[in-house]
């Protein structure tokens, strides 16, 4: 009797079990152990941050619609934290130390991220504590959709990453000694009287005077110069290979996990067709190369025709080296290694005071500078000619071939149809600064955690316009939302982005529909950019109407 | 004497102490960069010169305190030593304002009040301009500048100016009114790190005006020397 009651008993609970708990919401879990190891990544061996013992940490696959359970265990001697980079959850999983009550995971301790998956495609994720991110602590996650859409032969992730012989407090402490200390790319006396022969002596005077003047760097490309770059972890010498049969169909998912590098990429002799861009599809683009921001990320397809090695070729911006790779029919094959472009000198175009630039007497013919003066005066409506970087900007000059296409955001149309197709109740300005000589960089003039957060009312649709003042590309992300890129894309085709290159002198504006109530963080994604305090809080939350209004701009 | 040096220290102390204590990350961290040279040569009489000069801060982006210290021995006899703390605060994009007191045991033990500016002025020319009070009451100011320029990105050429002005006569110091001394000199380095440079240093130096009178040492000098310059 009473054991017919206990299997009664147990019957009915497994039943209710079930009903909490409906078998179709397939749980996905993963245990990620933080860690300080000795990697021989260069040629000496360094103590850096591994996840699960690896730099990267291990590729984390879901499907949507999935529940996400990530049990997350610090050992190391200081706060760590993951960041689900381009990620829709709730604020307490975002793993951002002190926003929405995280209190970031503690040495010893493991943390439990639970979430819903809610959409598909390439992202990654990342420490948000300190400088972590720089020492190895990041990786990548693909989110299959319910329907796999597009049918593929390979799929690989191609996750790009810059690796220092200096760990990551180091290069902070180093840059507010100089920001100068690992730029060696500076113009020499030999480059003016270069300038000299080329262009006259007065012009390569004005030039150098006019950039004197302004106490500022045309080489400024890049803050930090020595970097070792890294595909999947593994050096150029190591040679990443994806291995293919001719004819097959490949998606590569690209993704920029560097701290501070901004790279051109191509594959010599095939075509990339862009199909996502930060993880959401958009329709198909043909490209030869594209332009890469720190923490975007781009699904491309590629069809190798040959049956030879394919070269996937990074070119930092400041053309201090490669991140190679290779796509081959058979492990041990290599293919040509590209030439290294030239590094793009800034221009007037590039600096943030175009208005002022012109009651300067310097000579303007050949940057033509009313033109992008125009431009510039023009921040409130959508530009025709959207680009990454302002007309004659330097900055945006990949050095690419004739012929050759690259892509440039107004390429971007969204796959299918915004869902919300307001427009904006309201602008809501950011002034990208900073101060080069000190490594100071600001958000409307203020240092984080000093900046006012943005307060959003729920549901509410607005524009944010970015005004950057300085001389140097900021990727800025936000958590937690898509914001959809103003590219001159007719509003329901405009594309979703987390993270958006801000070109020196240029001004982007995105529209944003707060339909996420949390603190999220906003931020450049150069790490010592935030680091340095260039970052602000986003609250969406349900505000009184008067609290609304003391917002607008 | 009218200040008290160790009271200063403290009150500099506590208000830095007030100015980090509600630092977070982001944005308020605690850096520090420390320059040192230290160099030995001749000069055109042969008279061996030994000189080092420290000149760095600890602080936040908006508030530090500066520390610099030079010294200069000439056939292993002290001629010269200053040490100088300053309360450094950051009042525009290239420039802080300087306050503080500098000490010197040579060529007569004295303490000043210090009140400055130090910055980067257009044309990359590191600038610093210092009005001295002493204890007696006597004023006297220093304006320095350098430059760079890169012959390759670690080979770096700096020539330097220095000048020293007095505005009444200090008989002890041995200086005259108006523009008393002044440097002019060319420091090459080779930056093997950022933190360590040896450098080849060639600097005139003379004296002027009621200065040049009132001394009886010679009135200019060319000093070549070979140094290190550090970075902590």
């Amino acid at each position: 009797m009473s054991y017919l009651l206990k299997k009664t008993r147990f019957y009915i609970s497994l039943i209710l079990l079930l009903a909490i708990f409906p078998v179709s919401a397939n749980t996905q879990t993963y245990s990620l152990v933080i860690d300080k190891q000795t990697v021989n990544i260069i040629d000496q061996p360094l103590t850096r941050i591994t996840l699960n013992g690896d730099i990267p940490g291990p590729t984390l696959e879901f499907t949507e619609g999935d529940e996400a359970v990530i049990h997350v265990t610090n050992n190391l001697d200081e706060d760590s934290s993951i960041h689900w980079h381009g990620l829709l959850l709730p604020g307490e999983m975002d793993g951002v130390p002190g926003f929405n009550g995280f209190p970031g995971i503690k040495p010893g301790e493991t943390f439990t991220y639970r979430f819903t998956i809610r959409q598909s495609g390439t992202y990654w994720y990342h420490a948000h504590s300190m400088a972590q991110e720089q020492d190895g602590h990041y990786g990548s996650i693909i989110i299959h959709p319910k329907q796999e859409t597009i049918k593929v032969d390979r799929d690989y992730v191609v996750l790009l990453s810059d690796f220092h012989k200096d760990d990551g407090n180091t290069i902070m402490k180093n840059l507010k000694k100089s920001s100068e200390y690992y730029v060696y790319v500076r113009r020499t006396l030999g480059d003016f009287f270069s300038d000299v022969d080329k262009n006259g002596f007065s012009r390569a005077w004005q030039n150098a005077k006019m950039w004197g003047e302004m106490r500022m760097l045309p080489t400024d490309l890049a803050d930090i110069g020595n970097y070792t770059f890294l595909i999947n972890g593994k050096t150029s010498q190591q040679n990443w290979t994806g291995l293919f049969k001719v004819g097959e169909n490949i998606r590569l998912r690209f993704i920029n996990a560097s701290a501070m590098s901004f790279f051109d990429i191509r594959i010599p002799g095939l075509k990339m067709t862009v199909i996502a861009a930060d993880g959401q599809a958009v329709e198909p683009v043909e490209v030869d190369e594209f332009r890469f921001g720190v923490a975007e990320t781009y699904d491309v397809l590629v069809t190798p025709d040959e049956n030879k090695a394919y070269t996937i070729a990074a070119e930092p911006i400041d053309r201090t080296g490669f991140a190679l790779a290779t796509l081959a029919p058979n492990l041990g094959m290599r293919g040509a290694t590209p030439k290294q472009r030239p590094i793009s000198l800034l221009t007037m175009a590039d600096m943030g005071m175009a208005h002022e630039m012109s009651d300067m007497k310097a000579d303007h013919s050949q940057h033509n500078m009313d033109h992008s003066m125009h431009q510039m005066a023009s921040t409130q409506a959508p530009k025709d000619d959207f680009n990454t970087g302002v007309p004659d900007s330097g900055w945006a000059n990949a050095h690419t071939p004739e012929g050759q296409k690259a892509l440039r955001y107004k390429d971007l149309r969204l796959l299918g149809e915004q869902n919300d197709q307001r427009e904006a109740e309201r602008e809501i300005v950011v002034r990208l600064g900073g101060n080069m000589e000190r490594y100071i960089w600001t958000l409307n003039d203020k240092k984080f955690p000093d900046t006012r957060p943005i307060q959003l009312n729920y549901g509410e649709r607005v524009r944010l316009t970015f005004v950057n003042e300085t001389m140097m590309a900021h990727p800025m992300h936000l958590h937690g939302m898509f914001m959809q890129l103003e590219n001159g894309q007719p509003i329901n085709k405009l594309p979703n982005k987390h993270t958006i290159i801000v070109a020196p002198g240029d001004t982007y504006s995105v529209l944003l529909t707060a339909d996420e109530v949390g603190e999220w963080a906003f931020h450049c994604h150069l790490l010592y950019h935030m680091m340095a305090g260039m970052m602000n809080k986003v609250v969406v939350a349900q505000l009184q109407d008067k609290e609304v209004s003391n917002h607008v701009h | 004497m009218f200040i008290k040096p160790q009271l200063l220290i403290i009150f500099l102390l506590l208000f830095l102490h007030s100015n980090l204590s509600a630092s977070e990350k982001h944005g308020n961290e605690i850096y520090h960069a420390i320059y040192l040279e230290a160099e030995t040569g001749s000069n055109d009489d042969g008279i061996i010169i030994n000189e080092w000069d420290i000149d760095g801060w600890i602080g936040t982006d908006e508030n530090k305190l500066w520390i610099k210290a030079e010294g200069e021995r000439e056939n292993g006899t002290t001629e010269a030593t200053e040490t100088w703390l300053m309360y450094s605060r950051y009042i525009a994009t290239f420039w802080d304002a300087q306050l503080g007191i500098r000490h010197d045991t040579q060529p007569d033990s004295l303490n000043y009040a210090v009140i400055g500016i130090h910055g980067l002025a257009p044309y990359f020319f590191e600038t610093e301009a210092h009005l001295f009070i002493s204890e007696d009451g006597d004023i006297s100011a220093r304006l320095s500048q350098s430059n760079e320029f890169l012959i390759t990105q670690q080979w770096i050429i700096e020539p330097y100016l220095e000048l020293n002005l007095f505005a009444q006569d200090v008989e002890n110091l041995e200086g005259g009114s108006g523009l008393s001394s002044g440097e002019i000199g060319l420091q090459t380095r080779y930056e093997i790190t950022r933190k360590f440079a040896p450098y080849f240093d060639l600097k005139y130096e003379r004296k002027f005006g009621k200065t040049a009178s009132m001394s009886d040492e010679s009135q200019s000098n060319i000093i070549t020397s070979i140094g290190i310059k550090l970075l902590f």
